[in-house]
């Protein structure tokens, strides 16, 4: 099998093995970023001699057996908005544009410290906020699916660089369905795990509150492995969590039997596309197959959750992104007049429209007069939603829907509409508020040819449940392909047991590429 | 005929907390480092840079309150205080408005007529500092010093309680010698370590409504705030004889020029967008935490008064002086310890120390020496190897350095001469030079005498003991 179809775990332990190294790896990696870049625009900044420099190091350290783990030599790419020491990190936003920190994010850290190896940071919504990677101020990522659509978003950037394979996995973070959402628009797994699980040290904060990093993979078992790489309690965040079963790997079982799976009436309801219901029953179907209990039920409050996220993230928003003002770092106007002509000027010039909109809606729901009406109230919705779905945790293990709505959205097509982008959040915002982990994996693939996404929805800190339960769903459908052609994976990982050679699979990957350019 | 108006006055203190690090990060508080170098991304407000509350600014708040008689809030929680500044790195200060840490406290002062009254403590809350800026007036431009920035603050705000500049220094006094004792500030006014912000208004003496107040800053000294308070008072009687209206407003005290100007009024007061900061966690204060913080409380110094008096039976005014300032009562208990004489430690610190200090003009907690070397310097004397005048010479220097005043007496070679020979041919050789006086002696004038010791003294260039040259002098008369 050619490295480049690999998944993380399979490059880990072909490296051990001596049949590749972590330079051929992060070699590989570049020269198809170097390819494809053009076309699908997944980074803001590609690293090409930190990387290489980084593989050196890692494989000298593998082969000095200082590096074991299933991340050593690995190549990945990390979401702009989390912090990486000597590495420009822009948030995608103008007024970040020359942004290099001296320190780097935990997560990040502890990635290294595991032997992985940074390619770069990879494009987003502005902030993070937007549901398309549009907002970027460095320009769209295109879904590697097909170019004319939107890869999901906000880690754009970094769903699309795992489904065109310009790396092993990736960071992202998900403050209302950031990783979820554009997993399943590219038809890769996303993650977002319990509040707290994940140290946000070094993550450039939207909504503290909501805001989690979690893994963006090409499978199941990356999904596991990386997270288990990254969580851990940190002295450095006071919302972290210290928790011991953080060993999710060992939830890598094909066991769903007696599993208790509720479907919310409330994720099938209007606006839900014909194609990706019927994905998601479907998959819900599989499960049921395997053993697992699966019953409808009524989890209520939904409704609520856009306007209660709203007003809560872009609150939190509005007072994060006050320290961004020309003064200490980032862009600041050329002319000005005093000092607060100058944070006007540097502010007005250096954020985009969406940030704009939602500094301005943060503003507005915090002030005085106005605070109880909107930002108390969102709370107190917050906890409802928290209760709605813990008495839905005391009848189910785990809820199933749709990640979105529908399939990717065409490029364009969200940004005239802002109200309905916020909606296309409906399945996935909920999770955030009430702090519960919440994983997408790819289940089928509509008409246009676009992936559809499964949500599976845990208790607090019950992400093993849900990596079970993916795991099994995996099983059960088969391996799915990353872009159309890409890799044959379907065909590879197939329950009958067909697998291709390695070097077929090269063979392909030219041949794939040149469909993918007829996309263009 | 003129009205009779009562002034009004309650007050915001600003209290820097004696805590090693600072409230949200690792960094140093040492005060005088060089600019910046005190930073990090936390207190520099850099991105994806996360607070992290240090525990001892908690104890430190919960023990003011609890020696305040507060209410121990015990899920309280800090909010952001939205406002843009240069010197506040993040663009916001991390305090605490909806569920301070202390609330409903009081404390008692003492009246200048006698008696007592209780002044309301309305709420304790912790808070950060923000950083300094540098205005270069030469390059038209401003410098920023991040090394304040994060530095913890309680702010006690009291309820309007006040009635004269006189309570108003009573009730800091009593407040700084509270957090003293504790330890968890040295309160200097002059250095900003404690600050306070004068709240006033004026109204119709009997009129139970509130006038429109007025806010005071700037006031680095007890004088100055009797002075603003004087001056403030006068300012809205005047406009009220007049006919005006007091603006509610911030204003700043000059103390060179006596008067102070308005800084803004209410009208462009900022709207703080106040809300719960989401990067900490709540303040939980369990029920062994409050325990266990109450039983470390220290003695105060009321419980000090008393123990002295019962221990060391040294006068009340010594009592009062000593235990007036927490660093005098330690050196006062740590000497008396040491040397096992109260007594003469306390003759030192009523005498020596306070004359010294007030030459100096010196506050009580500035004192450098240690109670090893006053215990020391009372053992010399004890033992008579120095004598009164050559040990206050020594504590001088003391007083200054901190010398230890054994050796020091040793290197300056100010040891009493005990060798009675050397001391009998000095004596020897000034009653032969002053035959008159011996005459004089001798024929009953007693205060002759004097004149000869004082002879005998210079000679020995004052190492000798007074009292044994006086009695050697009458017996070789």
């Amino acid at each position: 099998m050619n490295i480049l179809d690999m998944t993380a775990a399979e490059l880990s332990a072909t490296i051990k093995a001596g049949r590749t190294t972590a330079v051929d790896a992060a070699r590989a990696m570049l020269e198809r970023i170097e390819e494809q870049e053009g076309m699908y625009h997944c980074y803001v900044t590609v690293d090409s001699e930190g990387a290489m420099a980084q593989a050196r190091e890692v494989q000298e350290r593998i082969e000095a057996g200082e590096l074991t783990g299933p991340l050593a030599g690995v190549p990945l790419a990390v979401k702009d908005n989390l912090c990486t020491a000597g590495l420009l990190t822009t948030c995608s936003s103008k007024i970040l544009g020359n942004f290099v920190p001296t320190y780097t994010a935990e997560a990040v850290s502890r990635l290294k410290k595991a032997g992985a190896v940074i390619l770069g940071k990879t494009n987003m919504d502005e902030f993070a906020m937007g549901s398309t990677t549009e907002t970027s101020a460095y320009g769209a990522t295109k879904n590697p699916w097909n170019t004319n659509y939107v890869p999901g978003g906000s880690s754009g950037g970094s769903a699309a660089a795992v489904a065109a394979g310009e790396c092993y996995y990736a960071l992202g973070s998900d403050t209302g369905g950031s990783i979820r959402q554009p997993a399943s628009y590219c038809g890769v797994v996303g993650m977002k795990p319990t509040y707290g699980t994940v140290s946000r040290y070094g993550l450039i904060a939207y909504g503290s509150s909501l805001d989690q990093i979690g893994p963006l993979t090409k499978d199941v078992t990356d999904c596991a492995t990386v997270l288990e790489a990254i969580s851990a309690h940190d002295s450095k965040d006071s919302t972290s969590v210290e928790r011991q079963d953080t060993d999710f790997t060992c939830a890598l079982q094909d066991d769903v039997q007696g599993m208790r799976i509720g479907i919310p009436n409330d994720y099938f309801g209007e606006g839900l596309d014909e194609e990706v219901k019927a994905s998601v029953l479907k998959a819900a179907g599989e499960l049921k197959k395997k053993g697992a209990v699966v019953e409808r039920f009524d989890l209520s409050l939904v409704e609520y959750a856009i306007p209660t996220y709203y007003t809560i993230a872009a609150a939190e928003a509005s007072s994060n992104l006050e320290r961004f003002d020309g003064i200490k770092y980032g862009y600041r106007t050329a002319d000005y007049a005093g000092l607060h002509n100058m944070y006007k000027k540097s502010r007005s010039e250096g954020f985009g429209e969406e940030v704009k909109r939602r500094i301005m809606l943060g503003s507005f729901v915090l002030s005085s007069g106005y605070y109880d009406a909107y930002y108390l109230k969102a709370l107190r919705v917050k906890a409802l939603i928290k209760k709605a779905f813990d008495e839905a945790f005391a009848k189910y293990d785990v809820i199933l829907g749709p990640v979105a709505p529908t399939t990717a959205p065409e490029l364009g097509a969200s940004l005239s509409d802002p109200i309905k982008m916020y909606l296309g959040d409906i399945y996935t915002i909920a999770v955030n508020l009430a702090g519960l982990p919440g994983i997408s994996l790819p289940c089928g693939i509509d008409q246009k040819g676009l992936p559809i996404g499964l949500q599976l929805i845990g208790d607090c800190f019950q992400e093993k449940k849900l990596l079970r339960a993916a795991y099994a769903y995996e099983r059960a459908r088969g391996a799915f392909q990353l872009r159309p052609g890409t890799d044959k994976r379907m065909e590879r990982n197939l329950p009958n047991g067909k697998q291709t050679k390695g070097t077929e699979g090269a063979e392909k990957i030219k041949q794939t590429e040149q469909e993918g350019q007829s996309h263009e | 005929m003129s009205k009779q108006y009562e002034t009004v006055i309650g007050l915001e203190v600003h209290v820097e907390l004696a805590t090693k690090t600072k409230i949200f990060c690792g960094c140093s508080t040492a005060f005088g480092a060089k600019p910046n170098t005190q930073t990090c991304p936390v207190c520099t407000g850099m991105p994806g840079s996360l607070p992290v509350l240090n525990k001892q600014v908690l104890k430190y708040a919960i023990a003011v309150g609890l020696a305040t008689n507060c209410d121990i809030t015990r899920y309280a929680k800090f909010d952001r205080k939205n406002y843009f500044y240069p010197d506040n790195p993040q663009n916001y200060q991390i305090s605490q408005l909806y569920l301070p840490i202390c609330r409903n406290g009081s404390v008692e002062i003492e009246m200048e007529e006698g008696g007592r009254k209780t002044v309301g403590i309305h709420e304790i809350h912790m808070e950060e500092d923000a950083g300094k800026l540098i205005h270069d007036e030469w390059e038209d431009s401003s410098l920023v010093d991040y090394n304040r920035s994060g530095v913890p603050l309680i702010e006690i705000v009291s309820e309007p309680d006040m009635r004269s500049a006189q309570e108003v220094i009573a009730y800091l006094e009593k407040l700084r010698l509270i957090i003293q004792y504790l330890g968890a500030s040295d309160c200097k006014l002059q250095e900003g370590s404690m600050r306070a912000d004068v709240n006033l208004s004026v109204r119709e003496s009997g009129a139970q409504e509130f006038g429109t107040r007025t806010e005071m800053k700037n006031l680095n000294s007890f004088k100055a705030i009797s002075r603003a308070i004087a001056g403030e008072t006068q300012r809205q009687i005047d406009l009220i004889e007049s006919g005006e209206k007091i603006v509610q407003e911030t204003r700043r005290w000059d103390d060179v020029k006596g008067e102070s100007y308005a800084m803004r009024s209410k009208e462009d007061a900022q709207d703080y967008r106040y809300f719960p900061d989401p990067d900490l966690a709540p303040v939980v204060v369990s029920d062994e935490m409050l325990e266990q913080m109450k039983e470390e409380q220290p003695e105060f110094r009321t419980e000090k008064m008393k123990r002295y008096k019962e221990e060391y039976g040294i006068p009340d005014y010594d009592i009062e002086i000593i235990t007036g300032s927490k660093h005098m009562a330690d050196l006062f208990e740590s000497a008396a310890a040491l040397s096992g004489q109260p007594k003469k430690v306390s003759n030192w610190l009523m005498g020596e120390t306070l004359r010294l200090m007030k030459e100096k003009e010196m506050d009580a907690s500035d004192l450098r020496f240690s109670p090893q070397n006053l215990a020391k310097l009372i053992a010399l004397t004890d033992s008579k190897a120095v004598n009164s005048s050559v040990a206050k010479e020594v504590f001088e220097v003391m007083f200054e350095k901190d010398v230890d005043p054994e050796k020091y007496v040793e290197e300056k070679g100010l040891k009493t001469v005990n060798d009675e020979g050397a001391l009998r041919s000095v004596v020897e050789e000034v009653l032969a030079a002053n035959p008159q006086s011996v005459a004089d002696f001798k024929n009953g004038k007693e205060k002759a005498i004097g004149f000869l010791v004082g002879q005998t003294m210079k000679a020995m260039k004052g190492k000798a003991d007074p009292a044994t040259v006086n009695q050697m002098l009458r017996e070789m008369m």
